[in-house]
């Protein structure tokens, strides 16, 4: 797998996440969504309270509690909008 | 004598202490403005972000919404304007006041009516003063804003904004709510250590750029994929987009505060050290002159002692 995302996450005061991932999910207000590489463009309002997970290369996991969230795809990579973004134990719901 | 170096040295004390206190204020402006920038630094990345979506959007579905439309007849105009919480900062909060009064009188002489929200305890006593309406006021948080500020002052102005869509001539429409056609800013904008300049822009109705699909290079700009569909997404993203100009404008106008207060106080510092000079000066040529008089007093008595002992 030698494709990876470019993910940015970021909230208004500030760049919260940045870096390559292998995928990403949320939920959007339509339902669950799981973004790999390659996705076609897409534009979503997250649903609230939403939860963003990033699946990092090694396996690893990251995620965030996320509020007033856009989901934003494009060729260049994903990004998330959030009015705020807290990180979230990893650990609990997959 | 001695009085008057007594007096001098009572000065050069008041002096020392003014010139400590606005030392002090001079540094911790400058240590505000460093976090100011790096905040508004930090803040960009968003809203570029939030720029390309609305682009995107904009580009690629029919734009039509409330906050994107220009009212035909414009009735009222809210002018929001950002000034400092606290004085001591030079001609910053009635630089920005002088520049919202000339808006507010160019208003007036469209017809329109202007409709005043204050950010900053400054600006709201210039309006209270006077005896002027102010339609809300926002204070506390100058220096430091955050988003959940701005979010509070856009949300505000995006009700007064939607709530003026069916106003009528002279009165309310069917909501009863007196609302705004237009909304406009005033904020100082900051372009350097040394310069700030107050400055008004209009945020409402917002003009968003559509980049034509055959201008970009073929693939630039895709089809997206919308969820929800365009319309809802842009009604949520506007509002937002409007709290981030407002949260942009606030930090930059917090950095200008910070940036005139810094030198208002470098200058009083200034002012503050030469007058130490000059009482200093004045007090060792008092104190000179008291020593002078003293030695000519005990040489005069002497010599008259002399005198009158060489004569018995």
């Amino acid at each position: 797998m030698a494709e990876q995302l470019n993910v940015q996450l970021v909230a208004v005061e500030e760049k919260v996440w940045s870096g390559k991932a292998e995928m990403v999910m949320a939920r959007t207000t339509e339902g669950e969504l799981g973004v790999l590489p390659g996705h076609a463009p897409l534009l979503g309002q997250l649903a609230e309270p939403g939860r963003v997970r990033i699946k990092l290369p090694g396996g690893e996991q990251v995620a965030y509690e996320v509020s007033g969230g856009f989901l934003s795809v494009n060729e260049q990579g994903v990004t998330v909008l959030a009015e705020s973004a807290t990180p979230a134990s990893a650990a609990s719901d997959n | 004598m001695a009085a008057q170096v007594r007096v001098l040295r009572q000065r050069i004390r008041s002096a020392k202490g003014m010139k400590k206190i606005t030392k002090a204020m001079e540094l911790v402006a400058t240590s505000r403005i460093a976090k100011a920038q790096a905040r508004v630094e930090a803040s960009l990345p968003y809203a570029r972000a939030i720029t390309g979506v609305l682009t995107a959007l904009a580009s690629n579905a029919s734009v039509d919404h409330p906050l994107l439309t220009p009212r035909e007849r414009v009735r009222r105009a809210g002018v929001l304007l950002v000034t400092a919480d606290r004085g001591l900062a030079g001609g910053y909060s009635s630089n920005a006041i002088k520049t919202a009064e000339s808006l507010v009188a160019r208003l007036r002489e469209d017809g329109k009516e202007p409709v005043l929200y204050v950010v900053g305890r400054k600006g709201v006593s210039f309006y209270r003063f006077r005896n002027r309406p102010i339609e809300a006021s926002w204070t506390g948080f100058s220096e430091q804003p955050s988003f959940a500020d701005a979010r509070e002052v856009g949300e505000t102005l995006v009700k007064a904004f939607s709530a003026g869509a069916d106003d009528l001539d002279g009165g309310p429409g069917a909501d009863g709510v007196l609302g705004v056609d237009e909304l406009h800013i005033v904020f100082t904008e900051f372009k350097s250590l040394m310069t700030q300049t107050p400055v008004t822009r209009i945020i409402g109705p917002l003009q968003v750029e559509e980049r034509p699909r055959s201008e970009a290079a073929p693939g630039l700009l895709p089809d997206y994929e919308f969820e929800p569909n365009p319309e809802e997404l842009l009604d949520a993203l506007l509002p937002k987009y409007i709290n981030t100009r407002i949260y942009a404008a606030l930090l930059e106008s917090a950095a200008s505060e910070s940036a005139a207060r810094r030198r208002a106080m470098k200058s009083a510092t200034d002012n503050a050290e030469e007058m130490i000079d000059k009482y200093t000066r004045e007090m060792n040529s008092a104190r000179q002159a008291g020593i002078t008089q003293e030695i000519s007093e005990i040489v005069g008595g002497a010599n008259a002692l002399a005198a009158s002992g060489s004569e018995v």
